[in-house]
């Protein structure tokens, strides 16, 4: 290196442009948050008990879909746990029952079908939930994207609410009682979900092939003009993509990820219930995501791991859980509005 | 009289026949008819609210004219979406600034490139593939001078190096037209000069429209000059012509600069 050159990095770094420096390192950082995160449930399973973990992780997945959708693409779905849910009663139902199919009564016309098949194994149960709730993320999607902001809201919460009643009134779900007793069954039919390890191995395996797709489909061209839509969308139709299109797909894969998560709970905790499609879970997986840090990679999880902690650490306080949540959402919302990772990433200068 | 410098022989790269747009009763564009040809550098003056910018709007296909027609490359493109013109070979700015503000300005001319290609609806795609693209938003850089500043985050940069990232967007597209608003708009002298400098070196066979109201930066940049003035086309002639009308004295050159309209 010349004196000159020396000199002008000098003056470069006073002008504080070192953010070329500050891109080189922004994979590192990301690459040892998360080694940290996975080193984190590896271990974590020797202080914490398994179950809340494997609750942390289904919902850390699912605050992550959700994450994608309003982080990257700017659109605030106040509808998530239908996709949730809806994949938890998909997935309970075939594990538990499989599918018994006579015949399709469509009003007066009946169908034969005749379609008759066992109680899936847990990954199918798993695949089909997701697929479930990536069907129904299209139906929503290819009505909620028409309107933006509010009305975008308020269209995702009015369909999650006609989900929530259609899985009171439907005859698989179970209505208030929910399916109960799920079977976490074998693995592939070998390998026995009864056992707490391997049932940890699969959702952490779940877990982080989940959070890899999604960190995957941020960092993509896609994910790119998924950005670029949210900060400006005329100006992302003018430069040649079709908005609605890239927001329709973002709005199935946060669907279909959510369903995985939905899915993978209902076989950890071998039940479906309500629960899971009302409406203040929508509201939970927002606290969870501004919580850890709206945008950010790491945040949802950490989000999910606080609320829930919160949630099972203030149980004995009863319903001032809900009091105690509010008043930390207010606070977090006042004070650090980046979110727990987002202030983080801001104070380290680094993306996490 | 510097005929040759618009010669009516040849196809025009742009035809417009009877243009007009209307928003509810106010007809912000009438009845106009336009033709550029091939490398011309044509200028279109007029005071605010002569509807320059709506016609700019008709001409990139972010309005759909009320009535009309246009040409480009002897080829109708009326009713064509704007990216569909963009992929032809039309490339824009905006007045008001319309960049990605929290991206930085290699992602910015990233997007303009990659929109123009086919196929990009691809949430998982090779890295491979995507790097050429990456390397042409970063020549794209250095060539309207923003070399150095490509990881900054567009909001972070100065009113200039935002008018210079407008300029690369426009260019991403690889343009037989180019179409800018206003360009030196908000620029400090040294930037107008800066920026005048930047279009006289541009690439003789892309052609150029500029809506101006700096009359110097207009006027050095221009061969021919359209005026337009109520949503019509007053006049047309070289600068030279222009600078002698009286029409356009009275309407307009006696008014300070003004950024909006």
């Amino acid at each position: 290196m010349t004196p000159g050159s020396e000199a002008t990095a000098a003056a470069a770094a006073i002008a504080g442009e070192a953010r070329p420096s500050a891109r080189v390192d922004e994979g590192r950082s990301l690459r040892i948050a998360f080694a940290v995160m996975v080193a984190f449930f590896l271990l974590a399973p020797l202080a914490i008990y398994p179950i809340f973990l494997m609750k942390v992780m289904c919902f850390g997945l699912f605050a992550c879909a959700f994450n994608l959708l309003l982080g990257y693409g700017g659109l605030l779905s106040f509808g998530h746990a239908m996709f949730l849910g809806i994949a938890g009663y998909v997935a309970a139902y075939l594990a538990k029952e499989g599918v018994a199919l006579e015949a399709l009564h469509i009003g007066a016309v009946t169908l034969p079908v005749g379609i008759s098949l066992p109680p899936f194994t847990p990954e199918l149960a798993i695949l089909s939930g997701s697929l479930a709730a990536g069907v129904l993320g299209v139906l929503v999607g290819l009505i909620a994207i028409r309107r933006q902001g509010i009305y975008f809201a308020m269209i995702t919460l009015a369909l999650a609410q006609m989900v929530y009643f259609f899985c009171i009134q439907a005859p698989f779900t179970g209505g208030e009682d929910g399916i109960q007793a799920v079977p976490r069954g074998k693995l592939f039919g070998l390998i026995d979900l009864s056992n707490i390890t391997a049932m940890y191995a699969t959702v952490f395996v779940i877990f982080v092939s989940g959070f890899l797709l999604i960190y995957r489909i941020i960092h993509s061209p896609f994910g790119q003009v998924l950005k670029a839509i949210r900060e400006n969308e005329p100006r992302a139709i003018s430069l040649g993509y079709d908005a609605d299109r890239y927001k329709l797909l973002a709005f199935v894969l946060s669907a279909t990820l959510a369903g995985l998560a939905g899915a993978t709970s209902a076989i950890v905790f071998q039940l479906a219930a309500l629960n899971a499609v009302h409406w203040t879970m929508s509201g939970e997986v927002v606290l969870m995501t501004l919580v850890g840090g709206l945008g950010t990679v790491f945040g949802p999880v950490v989000g999910a791991f606080a609320v829930l902690g919160m949630e099972n650490y203030l149980a004995q306080l009863g319903a001032w859980v809900t009091i105690v949540q509010g008043a930390i959402f207010v606070i977090c919302v006042l004070t650090f509005r980046r979110g727990i990772v987002g202030e983080l990433s801001r104070w380290l200068r680094k993306p996490l | 009289m510097t005929e040759a410098a618009a010669p009516e022989h040849a196809a025009p790269i742009l035809r417009l026949r009877g243009i007009g747009r209307r928003f509810g009763g106010l007809h912000a564009v009438r009845d106009v008819d336009l033709d550029v040809a091939h490398g011309e550098r044509r200028a279109i003056l007029g005071p605010n609210g002569a509807g320059k910018t709506t016609l700019f709007n008709v001409i990139s296909g972010d309005f759909p004219p009320s009535s009309g027609t246009i040409e480009f490359h002897g080829e109708e493109i009326t009713t064509l979406a704007p990216a569909a013109r963009a992929r032809l070979g039309m490339g824009r700015t905006y007045q008001k600034s319309r960049l990605f503000l929290g991206l930085s300005v290699e992602d910015n001319l990233y997007l303009a490139v990659l929109g123009v290609q086919k196929g990009h609806l691809r949430p998982i795609r090779l890295r491979r593939r995507d790097g050429e693209l990456r390397d042409r938003a970063r020549d794209l850089a250095r060539t309207v001078g923003l070399e150095g500043r490509e990881k900054t985050l567009v909001g972070s940069l100065s009113h200039g190096e935002q008018r210079q990232l407008e300029v690369g967007m426009a260019r991403a597209v690889n343009p037989t037209l180019m179409m800018l608003d206003e360009p030196a708009s908000g620029l400090s002298r040294g930037e107008r000069v800066a920026l005048t400098d930047l279009l006289l070196q541009l690439d003789p066979s892309i052609t150029l429209i500029l809506i101006e109201h700096d009359m110097d930066v207009a006027l050095r940049v221009a061969e021919r000059v359209t005026m337009m003035h109520d949503g019509r086309v007053i006049v047309e002639g070289t600068p030279d012509e222009i600078r002698a009308n009286q029409t356009v004295h009275d309407l307009y050159l006696g008014r300070g600069n003004r950024n909006d309209g």
